[in-house]
């Protein structure tokens, strides 16, 4: 199996293939510079791993939660790759992706995903690695205020991402002796997009090209006009 | 030679293929305006949203329509600007990724330059030298057009779009939004005599609009008049006075445009160019004036994807394509594009 990642969520933009070893990737903080960027890094890792287009067999890309735009440009650029090619998508959460990262470097088996999403909110996702090594969430992904993030029971947790700083001082108040430490220069990376993906795509969860499409958490994104009444007077 | 082309820029998703000897083999269009209409205004986040799950559907539907498989396409062409940039982003991801995959090579398009050459389209086909009128949600150009891809603009609107008037003067007149289609089909009843609007700008020499005062002047007559028992009539004869005057104006301009460059040739582009009365208007003026008017029909008048991949496939046979990324632009100068190659 060969499979090419792609991740532009956030400011970081990142790609990475994965055949089985390890994951060959690309990695750079550059806000707004996705477009430019991405397929250039995917040509220059083909060319690096020996790969031709034709060869690969599915496209993972960071689904969400994230920045509206970079959501729909990695929707959009494996749309139309997984519909050139003729090939599966995998969408993946880059909650997940920001936890699967946060413990394949730091080691722990429970980390809490938090991503800053403006407006005083969070993208918040609690993770745990299971025996047989696979990421289980704990609870539904949130887009919410710090203070209504809902935590999840046990001890030992990890914080992962941005809002980690921004958010670090309430988040680390409620979580109390629970919380072991936390990163929030992490963001999620295509490197676990792909360590992800691959047993999805392996046990047949690949999905339509047309399929490949943002969860963006946050929904109530503008407010209808009330409609003033047709006559006036 | 054989393209698709995409259009997301605004809030309609459209997709064609144009082949450079058959013509156009297909076309579809997703039109977000139903959805826009409970806010008043396109919501550019809500375009966006929408232009990604429809866009792959509709290239489906095109490449079937056609019965055209990857091995006869060419190229991808797909609207960069100018236009709302979250919804730009999805033609250009979606499009130039599929030309990735393919090997392929893809152009960006000016979107005006769709319109502009959106006539090309019809046959008889427009030849250049001609002016051309574009009348659109947010422009109002008189451009020269020595040949395809070098445009002169010679004239301007100073503050409102001719559409955007429409548009403003038909949610005065408690039309759903975008309202100038339907505010069309109101003036239709509407007394001619009754008021008599302004024709800005057209005192002084020179190809400059302003539409912002119409749209004023509707709502002071409607203000005025609102004490009047009957409020259906009032409605259709400030639609009709607005029409009026808003036609007379353009054909005031155009007359000057073409006596101005020596040109004979008048082509029609943008969403107001459906407009019936501003149509029979101008086939009549560009009669009077020893020459001819051109229109694409009224599909291709507003946003479409066929005037994308006609303009793609022009650009591509002159050698052009894009390497690298995919970027887009909310503003961009339509004189800052070169002429076209002949292909
Ligand atoms: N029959 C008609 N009469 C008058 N106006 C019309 C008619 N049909 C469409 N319009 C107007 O045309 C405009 C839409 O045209 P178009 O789709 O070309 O503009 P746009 O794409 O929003 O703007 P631009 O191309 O300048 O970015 C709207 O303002 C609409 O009300
Ligand atoms: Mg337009």
């Amino acid at each position: 199996m060969k499979l090419l990642a792609i991740d532009t969520s956030t400011i970081a933009c990142s790609a990475a293939l994965f055949d089985g070893g390890d994951p060959r990737e690309r990695f750079e903080i550059a806000p707004r510079e996705h477009a430019d960027l991405l397929l250039p890094m995917v040509d220059a890792l083909l060319a690096e791993a020996g790969w031709s287009r034709e060869q690969i067999d599915v496209i993972a890309f960071g689904r969400g939660p994230g920045a509206f735009t970079g959501l729909r440009i990695a929707a959009g650029v494996a749309q139309g790759i997984a519909f050139g090619l003729d090939i599966p998508v995998v969408p993946v959460s880059t909650l997940a992706a920001l936890a699967h990262g946060a413990m394949r470097e730091g080691g722990g088996t429970r980390v809490l995903a938090a991503m800053d999403a403006r407006m005083r909110e969070i993208y918040w996702g609690a993770y745990e690695l299971e025996g047989g090594g696979r990421l289980v969430a704990r609870g539904a992904e949130q887009v919410c205020a710090p203070m209504d993030a809902r935590l999840p029971v046990g001890e030992g947790w990890f914080g992962a991402g941005d809002a980690w700083d921004v958010y670090g001082d309430i988040l680390r108040l409620r979580l109390g002796p629970r919380l072991a430490g936390w990163d929030a220069g992490r963001y999620p990376r295509a490197r676990d997009i792909a360590l992800l993906a691959a047993p999805v795509y392996m046990e047949g969860g690949g999905l339509p090209p047309e399929q490949a499409l943002p969860v963006y958490l946050r929904d109530n994104v503008a407010q209808p006009k009330k409609r003033k009444p047709s006559a006036p007077e | 030679m054989r393209v698709i082309g995409l259009e997301t820029s605004c809030d309609e998703s459209g997709v064609a293929i144009y082949d450079a000897r058959e013509g156009l083999l297909a076309q579809r269009l997703h039109s977000q305006s139903r959805m826009h209409a409970e806010y008043a205004g396109v919501v550019p986040e809500l375009a966006s949203r929408d232009h990604v799950r429809r866009i792959l559907p509709l290239v489906t539907e095109v490449m079937r329509e056609a019965g055209t498989g990857w091995g006869q396409i060419d190229g991808i062409a797909y609207t960069a600007g100018p236009g709302l940039v979250g919804a730009l982003l999805v033609g250009a991801s979606v499009g130039r990724s599929l030309a990735w995959s393919r090997g392929l090579p893809a152009v960006p398009v000016h979107h005006l330059e769709g319109h502009l050459l959106a006539a090309l389209l019809e046959r008889p086909a427009p030849v250049c030298p001609f002016v051309a009128l574009l009348v659109s949600g947010g422009h109002t150009l008189l451009v020269k057009v020595e040949r395809a891809g070098r445009y002169e603009i010679i004239g301007e609107t100073l503050d409102d779009a001719v559409g955007e008037a429409f548009d403003k003067t038909a949610t005065l007149l408690d039309l759903p939004y975008p309202g100038g289609p339907a505010l069309e089909q109101l003036a239709r009843a509407g007394d001619p005599a009754r008021f008599s609007f302004p024709r800005p700008m057209v005192d002084r020499p020179g190809l400059e609009f302003s539409f912002s005062g119409l749209k004023t002047f509707a709502a002071n007559t409607l203000l005025g008049y609102r004490h009047a028992s009957d409020r259906d009539r009032l409605r259709a004869d400030v639609a009709r006075a607005f029409q009026d005057a808003v036609v007379d104006t353009l054909a005031i301009k155009c007359r000057r445009a073409l006596r101005a460059t020596r040109l004979s040739r008048l082509v029609v582009a943008g969403g107001v160019g459906a407009n019936r009365a501003l149509r029979q208007r101008l086939t009549e003026l560009a009669r009077e004036e020893g020459g001819e008017a051109f229109f694409p029909r009224a599909e291709f008048c507003t946003d479409n994807g066929a005037m994308i991949a006609f303009a793609g496939c022009l650009r591509l046979q002159g050698g052009e394509w894009t390497r690298g990324g995919f970027d887009v632009r909310a503003r961009w100068p339509l004189d800052a594009l070169q002429a076209i190659a002949p292909g």
